[in-house]
């Protein structure tokens, strides 16, 4: 049973990828990406890593995909103009992702509500979790934290409003 | 494992080559950004295969020091690319070519 979800959301995700990489508006391709995010954390989900599929979906889809929208909105960089051709086949393949990732989450949560069956051999518990990254990887984790800090501040920096050079000239 | 190592490393494979392929064909510089994305979500997959192939947390948590950078990153570039619209009013890549030598 997971395995053959594991395919149809391996199939599912490559073909988000491709239909996100060959479009030209970018606010679609932010779309089908968020699809094939969504595929690759159920995915993460099956091989053991329920963690890092929660994150995926909070930090990827809902942080990241959403400050490129805030930009490319800001930007107005969608197109304006109407496309040609008929509504429902622009929103059929992205209509079709999402009901295969429903379905497959439905079909997940369905099959073993306890989960007793579809479970990987190997699952990492937050416990181990949290122990190894706080324990071992402590150096790493305020190395990170440092990193965001300097990520913050340099996109302050380049982002500013250039106020003195337009008062000089 | 519920799937063979080398089915997992072939998805990813293809994922990450579809985003280099982004990065290098599209000439809108968020496109360009959007494959960088996909590279690294297809990093990603191949660090948790590796965790649920050795049974071993470690690969996790490297995807979760992934986030982190790909959270800096984007911060980073997408005000780069506000930067940059607001010098050329432009996003096309070939715009920005003052550097060739």
């Amino acid at each position: 049973m997971a395995t053959i979800i594991f395919y149809i959301l391996a199939m599912t995700a490559l073909a988000a990828t491709g239909m996100c990489i060959t479009r030209r508006n970018p606010v679609h391709a932010v779309i089908y990406l968020v699809n094939s995010l969504f595929a690759v954390a159920l995915i993460f989900y099956l091989l053991g890593a329920p963690l890092v599929a929660a994150w995926e979906v909070i930090i990827y889809a809902g942080a990241v995909m959403v400050l490129f929208l805030f930009i490319i909105m800001m930007l107005e960089l969608a197109p304006t103009e109407q496309p040609q051709g008929a509504g429902w086949r622009r929103w059929a393949p992205v209509l079709l992702f999402s009901l295969i990732i429903l379905g497959c989450t439905v079909a997940l949560m369905a099959v073993d509500p306890d989960a007793a069956e579809g479970v990987p051999t190997y699952y990492a518990s937050p416990r181990i979790f949290g122990y190894t990254l706080f324990q071992e990887y402590a150096l790493a984790v305020q190395i990170v934290s440092f990193q965001l800090l300097y990520a913050a501040v340099g996109a302050y920096y380049v982002g500013r409003t250039p106020r003195r050079r337009q008062e000089a000239g | 494992m519920i799937v063979p190592m080398s089915h997992i490393l072939a998805i990813s494979a293809t994922m990450f080559l579809m985003g280099f392929a982004c990065v290098l064909a599209q000439r809108n510089l968020i496109m360009v950004l959007i494959g960088v994305e996909i590279m690294l979500n297809a990093v990603g997959l191949t660090l948790v295969g590796a965790s649920a192939l050795w049974e071993q947390v470690d690969g996790q948590i490297f995807v979760i020091f992934l986030m982190a950078m790909t959270s800096a990153e984007v911060s980073i570039s997408l005000a780069l690319v506000v930067y940059l619209n607001r010098r050329k009013h432009t996003l096309e890549a070939d715009a920005f070519s003052e550097m060739k030598g």
